[in-house]
């Protein structure tokens, strides 16, 4: 008996169509194939116009994320034996973006917003080079290491019912990084992060529906890192309602 | 700040809407509403501990009504139902509030399970305590 | 609607509650409204009851459990009518229902409490 599993393809032309449908593909089963593979002999040998997006094959590079049967997956990670020999499999483009062609997604709107947390060592003080290198202690590179996995893969979007409701949040992975910098002893810039996020559309946006988490490759916990924001956040709300204007040296409250 | 969606606007690409029913379009999103829906419990909870105050206030009759009220099928039925949704309410809040307060001991993050335990340890001393006090022949 | 800085306040007050709600209601349902009516346990007596609401520590603890909760209520129903329905247009009108609907019980319970 041939082994076969039919995949149920997003296809969406802008030139010509007015929203997308599906196009069935049957290809062989193989133990060994992942989705993307099925999706790569489909490119190679029945219909050579299907686009999608890949690069690395081994779940690093974060780029062919789709949504498989529903929920969002990294296609170079998702087998093809956990649905079954005959299955149908339906293939999406990633939820809640907006699609460019087929299963390609518009990622231009995340970038600006992993790019408004300011994800990068924020410093008060720039001491010379001469001064050598920061120090970070195996405990202090611990309480932030988890957070600082992501591929920026956006699964953790695509599966976030409030990014879909509310297109201005700053959403999981975005929030998620600045909480990594945040919990880096060498960065000063949490106070001014806070400023950025304590906000509707920034950590306050989040109902802790924990979708994120339970979807990523890398065991970022994104919704974790956002809870703990909040909590941080409302203490510095405390903080400035008792001691008003009472801004300190941020270095000494990255630590919990 | 507001983060402007630049992709806000764009005649090519194809943007899904949201339905209304987006927490039926899987169990785990109904879950969460669910969950989000304790709080009604919780509130119509207070409802009933404001009644029965109420009726203390106003003296033996009073409560004698309450008592009687209380008993009404279709209380009984709210109440069992509501019951069922504090304990979802609880226990998702003792296995989610690790998340956002981990607990470090000597640099290592203690694991949730051991965090969340003494919270269902104290549930249950408190319960007890509670009951104790209203039980009690005095 | 809140200034954005104040969100931390109404979570703070709705992580308390949520703690509040968690530890002491369910026993407090389950006594007077499930096993009371059903007579699983014996019906405690006027005397004993307003006997207990008295003392100073039951004021308090009853204060406690009748305030936070509600502004546990009030800050997920919001969120949960915000997203589940989709009337983030009416977000003001909702707003006041949820904390106005809070505050009365506080106000009231206080009042109970301190006529009792």
């Amino acid at each position: 008996m041939a082994e076969k599993i039919v995949l149920e393809i997003a296809r969406y032309a802008p030139e010509k169509d007015e929203k997308p449908s599906f196009q069935s593909f049957e290809v062989p089963f193989r133990k060994e194939w992942v989705v993307l593979d099925a999706l790569n002999h489909i490119k190679d040998k029945v219909d050579g116009s299907l686009t999608y997006r890949w690069s690395c094959r081994m779940g690093v590079c974060g780029s062919c994320g789709m949504m498989v049967n529903g929920e969002p997956k990294l296609t170079c990670a998702t087998f093809l034996s956990s649905y079954g020999n005959g299955a149908t499999v339906r293939v999406e483009p990633l939820r809640y973006f907006p699609v460019i062609r087929d299963l390609v997604t518009a990622l231009s709107d995340f970038l600006v917003k992993l790019q408004s947390v300011k994800p990068w060592l924020i410093r008060k003080d720039e001491p010379p080079l001469s001064a050598g290198e920061f120090l970070q202690t195996p405990e202090q590179l611990d309480i932030y290491k988890q957070f600082s996995m992501c591929i920026n893969c956006t699964l953790c979007y695509a599966a976030c019912p409030v990014v879909g409701l509310e297109p201005t949040f700053v959403g999981p992975a975005a929030l998620a990084l600045a909480q990594r910098y945040n919990m880096d002893n060498r960065d000063q810039g949490a106070e001014e992060r806070l400023g950025l996020l304590a906000h509707p559309e920034g950590i306050w946006g989040c109902t802790f529906v924990g979708e994120c988490t339970r979807v990523c490759p890398k065991h970022v916990d994104p919704a974790g890192a956002i809870q703990q924001y909040k909590l941080k956040a409302a203490l510095e709300w405390v903080k400035g309602f008792i001691l008003p204007r009472g801004s300190e040296d941020q270095s000494k409250e990255v630590r919990p | 700040m507001s983060v402007q969606p630049s992709t806000e606007f764009h005649p090519r690409w194809y943007r899904a809407p949201v339905s209304t029913y987006w927490w039926m379009g899987s169990w785990r999103y109904s879950l969460f509403i669910l969950r989000e829906l304790t709080s009604v419990a919780v509130a119509w909870s207070v409802v009933v501990t404001l009644l029965l105050l109420r009726s203390l206030l106003k003296g033996p009759d009073a409560y004698a009504h309450f008592t009687h009220r209380m008993q009404a099928p279709w209380m009984l039925a709210l109440n069992i139902i509501a019951f069922c949704f504090l304990l979802l309410h609880t226990i998702t809040w003792f296995n989610l509030a690790p998340r956002a307060m981990p607990v470090r001991v000597g640099g290592k993050r203690v694991p949730e399970f051991l965090v969340a335990a003494p919270n269902y340890v104290l549930w249950v001393v408190a319960s007890a305590a509670i009951a104790w006090f209203v039980l009690r022949k005095s | 609607m809140s200034k954005p800085s104040n969100e931390g306040f109404f979570w703070l007050l709705f992580s308390a509650g949520g703690v509040v709600a968690a530890v002491f209601i369910p026993v407090l349902l389950f006594l007077f409204g499930v096993a009371f009516p059903l007579g699983w346990l014996p019906q405690p007596s006027y005397e004993h009851l307003l006997t207990l609401a008295r003392s100073p520590l039951a004021r308090i603890f009853l204060f406690v459990v009748c305030s936070l909760p509600l502004f546990h209520w009030a800050h997920r129903f919001r969120f949960t009518l915000y997203d589940g329905l989709q009337v983030k247009h009416l977000n003001e009108a909702i707003f006041v229902l949820c904390y106005g609907g809070a505050l009365v019980g506080t106000l009231l319970s206080g009042y109970l409490l301190l006529k009792i």
